[in-house]
């Protein structure tokens, strides 16, 4: 073998085991999902799930407010990710579009609030939500996500705005349209897929989340899908094929919004950062 | 046709100049607000951030000079007892434990972190085409996975009793891993939450910096092999240097995220951690809604932030020197 076809075999023996590391896990989750408890609970592991359950399955979603939590996951998913969807789009617009007195502020302002980190500010939150009333409420977890979606979004969005050229709107002005109507009917048609980017981050930025919702809610019937998930594990920990569909369930949506809009996250890291 | 609508088009656009006062005209009601359309936009966006950031940001500071309990939470009002909770938790040898241990279990999450995904990242651009797209669905596959998914993954692998990693290293003829207990001793505990959470960071890290190698010139590359250097020494002097902004915005995000690392802990170790598990992250937590002693924890947790941006603002001077005055 040639010095060259010996780097080639390392490479792909490298490779190789980078895709067990990384799929692996994924495979042995889903695997286990489908697997009947005596196949789960053998000293000696089965790799294929054959002969294949949905039993699972079906004890997962019989779990006690696993319906409930998923309807609360929808809801604070939703309500978290239009409201900021709205308020951030009208600063992205400001900041993007516009010139004035305290924008360099701003701009520092956003990227110093993504550094602060929640796990700090969950104690006051959690006081002052508190006080209003408003602990195991989904109105409280709505706008405690705020926190850390809106600066984001705002961020996210502004960078999407900046990258479609302000002539396009000009010329819509100079035919008579107003600087409402050409936001309205230029940028925003054009700034449609930023805004599902953005949706999307957001959205899987609150599923992600489980310190908040543990924090913040404590009845079973108001929690969210993570901690309904959490505290699965902690309870039946066990029953693993349980566990493991239910892992499997919690993973779809993320994955399916994720592979959306993967390719963006790295684009809008690297695009210009190595030029400067 | 107005006058504003057809001046010559500029990204900053100079508030319009006083004019005298003219007989009113359609449109001049509009223009005279003009100026205070991007403080209307913002408006609500900054409304909502200064009560659900900047107060909480306030109210965390405060909270920390305070004797705050169960008695104050019914009260609704602390009293103010000045550094008390920052001298009982500075004088704790406890504390000192947690700090040692915070800063170690970020430095090695982030070290591995970083080593291995430009290791991956570099491997990538070896790889003929095909094995390099199957390399890249795996990673991210595995970015795609949400932290919890991935904890309760991990959980069941190392699950003592029919884990598949106790049976691989048994077969492997590792001795006592039968019915071998990960979370027994806090050495090898730590080792699987620093696995979890690498395995959760590493693609993000990998499939970026790949990115940013198709940005550095291969000319140059090829230059200084032609020159005689070997693989280091392209990669210490051409390609690291190249890449080195993208390499300090990871290695700060990396920081920031591994520093503060709560639920991997939290959850591997079915929400009770022992004390041997604590990081000023589940320190803070614990004493604020453990033992119900908020003004302790807000200091834990001030104490945290400050730590924080001691160690990110190296990074950030780094990043600002990089892009240059």
């Amino acid at each position: 073998m040639t010095r060259r076809q010996l780097a080639r075999a390392g490479y792909n023996a490298a490779a190789a085991l980078v895709l067990l590391v990384t799929l692996f896990p994924i495979y042995w989750m889903v695997a286990t999902g489908f697997k009947r408890g005596v196949d789960i609970l053998s000293f000696e592991p089965r790799w294929l799930p054959v002969p294949g359950t949905l039993e699972n399955y079906r004890s997962a979603i019989a779990k006690p407010y696993f319906l409930q939590d998923v309807r609360n996951s929808i809801l604070v998913v939703l309500a978290t990710v239009l409201i900021s969807l709205i308020l951030a789009f009208l600063a992205a617009l400001a900041a993007a579009r516009f010139n004035f007195r305290g924008r360099a502020a701003l701009i520092v302002m956003l990227i110093v609030v993504q550094m602060v980190p929640l796990e700090a500010l969950i104690i006051p939150i959690y006081l002052m939500l508190d006080g209003a009333g408003q602990t195991d409420r989904l109105a409280g977890i709505i706008v405690t996500y705020l926190t850390f979606v809106l600066p984001f979004a705002i961020w996210t969005l502004r960078g999407f705005i900046v990258n479609i050229p302000e002539e396009l709107e000009e010329a819509a002005m100079v035919d008579g349209c107003t600087r409402a109507g050409a936001f309205w009917r230029i940028l925003f048609p054009l700034v449609a897929p930023g805004l599902v980017a953005t949706s999307v981050f957001s959205f899987i930025l609150v599923w992600n989340d489980y310190l908040i919702a543990y924090v913040l809610l404590r009845s079973p019937e108001k929690q969210t899908l993570g901690i309904w998930l959490a505290s699965f594990t902690t309870n039946h920990g066990t029953e693993w094929g349980g566990v493991m569909a239910a892992s499997t369930l919690f993973a779809i949506p993320a994955v399916v919004f994720f592979l959306l809009v993967q390719r963006r996250v790295v684009s809008g890291l690297t695009a210009g950062a190595v030029k400067g | 046709m107005r006058a504003v609508e057809t001046r010559p088009s500029s990204r900053r656009r100079a508030a319009p100049a006083p004019r005298p006062p003219a007989p009113p005209r359609p449109g001049a009601r509009a223009r005279r607000w003009r100026p205070l359309a991007p403080y209307a936009l913002l408006l609500p966006s900054l409304l909502v951030l200064a009560a659900i950031l900047g107060f909480p940001m306030y109210r965390l500071v405060s909270l920390s000079f305070q004797q705050y309990g169960l008695r104050e939470l019914f009260a609704g009002k602390g009293t103010f007892i000045g550094l008390d909770n920052y001298r009982e938790v500075v004088t704790d040898p406890f504390f000192w434990t947690v700090v040692v241990r915070t800063v170690l279990f970020a430095a090695v999450c982030v070290g591995l972190t970083m080593v291995l995904g430009t290791l991956v990242a570099l491997l990538l651009r070896n790889l003929a085409r095909p094995m390099r797209v199957a390399v890249t669905a795996g990673l991210v596959a595995a970015w795609a996975m949400p932290t919890l998914t991935a904890i309760s993954i991990w959980q069941w692998m190392f699950d003592f009793e029919f884990g598949v990693v106790n049976w691989l290293l048994t077969k492997l003829g590792a001795d006592g891993f039968q019915q071998h207990n990960w979370f027994d001793q806090p050495l090898q505990g730590f080792s699987v939450i620093v696995l979890v959470v690498v395995w959760g960071a590493l693609p993000f890290v990998a499939i970026t910096l790949h990115a940013g190698l198709t940005q550095v010139p291969a000319e140059l590359e090829e230059a200084a092999r032609v020159d005689g250097a070997g693989a280091w020494q392209v990669f210490r002097h051409i390609t690291f240097p190249v890449m080195k902004p993208i390499f300090l915005i990871l290695a700060t995000l990396s920081t920031i995220w591994d520093f503060k690392v709560f639920t991997q802990i939290w959850v591997l170790l079915n929400q009770r951690p022992s004390r041997d598990y604590f990081l000023l992250g589940i320190w803070s937590y614990s004493e604020s809604f453990g033992v119900t002693r908020y003004g302790k924890g807000a200091a834990i947790a001030v104490i945290m932030v400050i730590l924080l941006l001691v160690v990110t603002s190296f990074y950030v001077r780094q990043m600002l020197r990089a892009v240059g005055p």
